[in-house]
């Protein structure tokens, strides 16, 4: 049976168990740790414990024969055609992976009319692309695309399937993992291979950003992660790879139980924070909604997209969809220009993978500045139009040079 | 008119404010974790709530996890949940969201014919988002995730608008199905003195592992195929610059840095139009 237990004459009681747990669920009784019931036997506490006195006993699993499945597989999400950005940057990271474990990499393209984005695939390092083009894959369903995916997964057994931890592929990936009883670790942010054990090694974000927990799945095949965009490296495309395109035999079934009636892309480029390369978001102590204006030139002057904290949203000063936050998006720009946000500990969490934060808050004592790279103490309405003006002047003194 | 039976899925989580770094010694600061509703589990209630109201029916929350829950669930009751069901026992510990959906489904099944399954997005712990579907999957049920509005339900299908990242779709699903629902839906009500009064006399119903019939290799840790080898808190090394002088100044300053680093071309095209 399955368990943990504290060996009482191991134990110092030196409370660093007590610290570890994630959970809050160990305290110290007459010097010696006590585990009470909310346990979920993470095992965060195991290896804190400098006298091992905490044993945690996993369930012996049948053997299972791993070595059936083989390769690394990328699911390329794509939309009318276009292959989004998350999936090149996980043929990437497959790549780096498939070097140690010295398999293919695959690529399983589900579209209609999508084959001309193969080649692409193959130039960005995929060995092989696995193409269904079928009418009833031309737009994401999740009951065709969980049915043609499981089935290739079956067909093929390869040993991890990564999926982009976009909207579709954070409602793909659970079910495919769950229709094959198989594990899945959500919006990883860090993969390596365990050269003991060939095991992928899934870091992923816990308690929003404030814990890392490295997760893997030894006993079911294949290894499934989803992984957040923006957080991997595509390779840079390369015409003359070669690689092979195969059209499986999967019979592709209309759908029967799920149907897409229409598809609103209007709302598009100005709210996919999750792919956005910059980002400029307001906080409520931007002062007012008339300062948002402020916000949106300077997004525009920038080529980046408005965000907003849970606060902002509330008041009614911008919609739901600019929310980045743990109720939000989480988003992974290069650049994150947080205006009047203090930092709270849920807006943290929505862009702990942004690459450089700036904080601007008239407040010196905003936690923001704790997790920002560089700092203006100021008031929005006095900073941002000297920023977008310092901006604008960059912008003409490179034009003018051209026009020369 | 239809009446309709709905299961809103509720997990205990620990109240997000109360995990804080501690910037010296690295570790989580606890001060008396408070155990909340998972806050996306609030807008799953209210939603099924309000289809009742508008449908008749019924709704049962359902959780997973250890006894005390039982008095997080008795709250959904003065929100105007009908039946509150708690699966708890010990070999339910230690599962991840594939054990999960195995456990919830069989709490599922135990509440007898349903229509509608409403789950939050995602529990603000974990942050997984994976339970729903993988629920939706052992039940052998439609899913949609991300539901932003219901726009029609009856006796066969439910309509529904998803947010996606370059929008929204409308979808339709045949009954019965799976919705994880995001905080655009509703705006939650709160109790009335008179719900929570009755509230605190509400029965919860537990059921064991033994009462819906669960494998116990399904469950529990033995029936999560993924493992939590190791945990660590992340390396800070946000080392911030302050700026100064006036607005123009420290404008300057920044503008200079960006370029630098190459985030901000010189002679990028001024936005988008």
């Amino acid at each position: 049976m399955a368990g943990i237990s504290i060996a009482r004459e191991k134990c110092t009681g030196c409370e660093q168990c007590v610290n570890a747990c994630p959970f809050g669920q160990i305290s110290i009784v007459d010097d010696i740790a006590m585990i009470a019931e909310g346990c979920t036997l993470c095992g965060a506490c195991v290896e804190e414990c400098g006298a091992q006195a905490i044993v945690l006993q996993r369930a012996s699993v049948e053997a299972v024969d791993l070595a059936a499945n083989q390769g690394i597989w990328v699911f390329a999400e794509q939309m009318d055609g276009q292959v989004r950005q998350v999936a090149f940057e996980l043929l990437g990271e497959a790549r780096r992976l498939a070097t140690t474990l010295m398999v293919p990499v695959s690529a399983a393209l589900l579209g209609f009319g999508c084959e001309s984005a193969a080649q692409q695939l193959i130039a960005c390092g995929a060995d092989r692309v696995y193409v269904l083009d079928d009418p009833s894959l031309a737009h994401f369903n999740d009951e065709t695309h969980v049915d043609v995916l499981a089935q290739l997964i079956e067909q093929h057994k390869p040993e991890i399937v990564l999926i982009g931890a976009t909207t579709f592929g954070r409602s793909l990936a659970p079910r495919v993992a769950s229709r094959l009883d198989t594990g899945l670790t959500a919006d990883c942010t860090l993969l390596s291979i365990d050269r003991e054990t060939g095991n992928l090694l899934q870091t992923r974000p816990a308690f929003g950003g404030n814990l890392m927990a490295t997760i893997v799945c030894p006993n079911h095949r294949p290894q499934m992660a989803t992984v957040r965009p923006r957080v991997m490296k595509a390779l840079a495309p390369d015409p003359m790879r070669a690689g092979e395109i195969i059209h499986p035999a999967i019979s592709v079934t209309p759908p029967r139980s799920t149907h897409v009636l229409a598809v609103d892309k209007s709302l598009g480029d100005s709210v996919n924070l999750t792919d956005a390369e910059i980002i400029v978001a307001a906080g409520k102590g931007i002062g007012s909604q008339a300062n948002m204006a402020l916000v949106h030139e300077l997004a525009h002057v920038l080529c980046g997209i408005v965000g907003a904290t849970r606060a902002v949203v509330d008041a009614g000063w911008t919609s739901y969809d600019h929310q980045i936050g743990q109720t939000g998006k989480t988003v992974a720009p290069k650049l994150y220009i947080a205006c009047g946000i203090s930092g709270a500990v849920q807006h943290l969490a929505g862009i702990s993978s942004a690459e450089v934060i700036v904080a601007i808050n008239k407040d010196p004592d905003a936690p923001i500045f704790q997790s920002a790279h560089y700092g203006i103490v100021g008031s929005v309405e006095q900073v941002l139009p000297a920023l977008i003006a310092e901006l604008r002047g960059i912008t003409a003194k490179k034009t003018s040079i051209d026009s020369r | 008119m239809s009446t309709l039976q709905i299961i809103a899925c509720v997990k205990q989580v620990p109240a997000s404010t109360e995990v804080k770094l501690n910037k010296e010694t690295n570790t989580l600061i606890r001060e008396g974790v408070e155990a909340i509703i998972n806050p996306f589990d609030t807008y799953a209630i209210e939603e099924a709530v309000r289809l009742k109201q508008q449908h008749g029916g019924k709704v049962t929350a359902l959780s997973m996890g250890i006894p005390s829950v039982a008095e997080l669930l008795k709250q959904t009751v003065a929100l105007g949940v009908d039946e509150a069901v708690l699966l708890s026992d010990r070999r339910f510990a230690g599962a991840d969201s594939l054990a999960t959906a195995w456990a919830l489904a069989g709490g599922v099944r135990q509440t007898g014919a349903f229509d509608l399954v409403i789950c939050g997005k995602q529990a603000t712990d974990g942050d997984t988002a994976q339970v729903g579907p993988s629920l939706a999957e052992k039940l052998g049920i439609p899913h949609t995730t991300y539901v932003r509005s219901i726009e029609h339900v009856d006796e066969k299908l439910i309509r529904c608008i998803r947010l996606t990242d370059d929008g929204q779709e409308t979808i339709e699903m045949t009954l019965p199905a799976l919705i994880t629902v995001v905080k655009d839906i509703n705006v939650p009500r709160l109790p009335s003195i008179r719900g929570i009064r009755q509230a605190q006399s509400a029965p919860v119903k537990l059921l064991t592992a033994d009462d819906v019939n669960a494998d116990e290799k399904r469950i529990g840790l033995k029936g999560s195929p993924t493992q939590v080898v190791k945990t660590f808190i992340p390396a800070q090394t946000t080392e911030s610059e302050l700026f100064t002088g006036t607005p123009t100044e420290q404008a300057k300053q920044l503008v200079a840095k960006l370029v630098a680093r190459r985030l901000v071309q010189e002679g990028e095209a001024d936005g988008r139009d």
